[in-house]
């Protein structure tokens, strides 16, 4: 097809296209400069090939590698710290507990110090208050006592007065003995 | 070609839409040896400065922190290294120098193709003939010399029913010895259809009135092409990186 056109465009245009003639219709398929083509084009890509073999393919791999490395350690760093701030954080954590039980165990010690003291304050309370009652009770007991004599000799006297008073004669020892009689019941 | 005989009979309008692609000696003369310097020689030496310039120069820095330039080497260097390990597996990974240089050239050669003036030696089958072929052969020997003769299992379908697997072998065998052809011109085609039709829509520019939708077309193009020269260099990678698994693991 290529050579068909070549030739109606000579037909047509001979002047116009003698120099793009001296090329057939498609310079792909000029088989004279093929020789030339491949050659040059074998020596790019070995000059290619060594370039990036040689230098820019391993320099690329290093420097991927070198930043895959750094990323890992600073991820690794990273897990580090936080594995640290965690602990540091269970041994506040830690502190915390041990302060607050020591505290409820001074607290329990202080309650049962108090306790003692004020078990001991309160027997010895108790044994003076014990004291003090027995003390009032005998005291107690002596007025009544002196109480009831001073009945015995008030009524006494009185009856004696009484019986005087409406005529009778005043028998001491029957007064008494009648007073005596009664205040028995 | 058609284009050319269309511009004559329009007389105002001249279509060279090929010339572009013309291999000429670059210090003068006429006759191309094989070691003649031309254009495509500056071309391919621009396409080995630009490799060098994005995976050398832009990481003489070797930060941990990457910029600009190193960050875009390491991204090619990431982007062919995952490919390669996905789809060849852990064996392929000797392979990656040669299939880096493979996709950097490519890359390179595509987009200092897309400069106005430029020449793209990866529009010439004889360049992707010769890359796709060094493929095609490294995939063949290495095959052979990795698996033996268990290599030829890679044609014969064993999942298949027993009657089929004959035909099946033959299909196979063909598609084989195509890959190198499809390889090719899959790369040298796109690119050079690309590059073509902008110097056809660029030829329309002469028209008064024609030439702001040839400027937009070609502006369309252009984005087109930049993504195609990408993307054909992707394909190509991705192509040399399966058939380099089919010599690894023959197996289907």
């Amino acid at each position: 097809m290529a050579t068909q056109t070549q030739d109606a465009s000579h037909g047509a245009a001979d002047a116009a296209h003698a120099a793009a003639d001296s090329a057939p219709g498609m310079p792909q398929l000029a088989f004279e400069t093929f020789p030339n083509q491949i050659f040059w084009l074998l020596v790019t890509l070995v000059v290619i090939y060594l370039v990036l073999s040689r230098v820019a393919l391993p320099r690329i791999g290093a420097i991927l590698a070198e930043r895959q490395g750094t990323i890992t350690n600073d991820l690794a760093a990273a897990e580090d710290l936080k594995a640290k701030a965690v602990e540091a954080e269970e041994a506040y954590n830690k502190a915390l507990a041990d302060a607050r039980a020591e505290a409820q165990r001074i607290a329990a010690e202080t309650r049962a110090e108090i306790q003692v003291g004020l078990d001991e304050a309160i027997a010895k309370a108790d044994a003076e208050i014990a004291a003090k009652a027995a003390e009032s009770e005998k005291a107690i007991a002596e007025i009544r006592a002196g109480a009831l004599e001073s009945i015995q000799a008030v009524a006494t006297d009185t009856a004696g007065e009484l019986v005087t008073a409406l005529g009778g004669k005043a028998d001491a020892k029957a007064v008494a003995g009648a007073v005596q009689t009664r205040m028995k019941g | 070609m058609a284009s050319d005989a269309h511009g004559a009979d329009e007389g105002g309008l001249v279509f060279h839409p090929m010339d572009q692609f013309i291999v000429k000696p670059l210090f003068g003369g006429d006759t191309v040896a094989w070691y003649t310097p031309t254009n495509m020689t500056l071309w391919l030496g621009f396409a080995i400065l630009a490799v060098i310039a994005i995976l050398v120069l832009s990481t003489s820095k070797r930060a941990i922190v990457p910029g600009r330039g190193q960050s875009i080497a390491e991204l090619a260097y990431g982007f062919i290294y995952k490919m390669v390990e996905d789809i060849c597996g852990k064996e392929g990974v000797k392979f990656f120098p040669y299939i880096m240089t493979l996709f950097m050239f490519i890359v390179c050669a595509n987009f200092l193709g897309m400069i106005p003036t430029a020449f793209t030696p990866t529009s010439h089958f004889a360049v992707t003939a010769v890359l796709a072929l060094m493929v095609f052969i490294t995939v063949t020997v290495l095959g052979f010399v990795k698996n033996g003769t268990a290599f030829l299992g890679l044609f014969w379908v064993s999942s298949a029913p027993l009657a089929l697997r004959p035909v099946l072998a033959i299909i196979e065998l063909i598609s084989y010895f195509v890959r190198p052809v499809s390889h090719s011109i899959r790369l040298a085609g796109n690119v050079m259809a690309g590059h073509a039709v902008i110097k056809v829509f660029a030829g329309f520019a002469a028209i008064a009135v024609i030439s702001p939708v040839s400027v937009l077309a070609i502006t369309a193009m252009y984005g087109l092409e930049v993504l195609v020269s990408f993307i054909q260099a992707y394909v190509f990678t991705i192509l040399t990186c399966v058939y380099l698994k089919d010599a690894l693991h023959p197996s289907h």
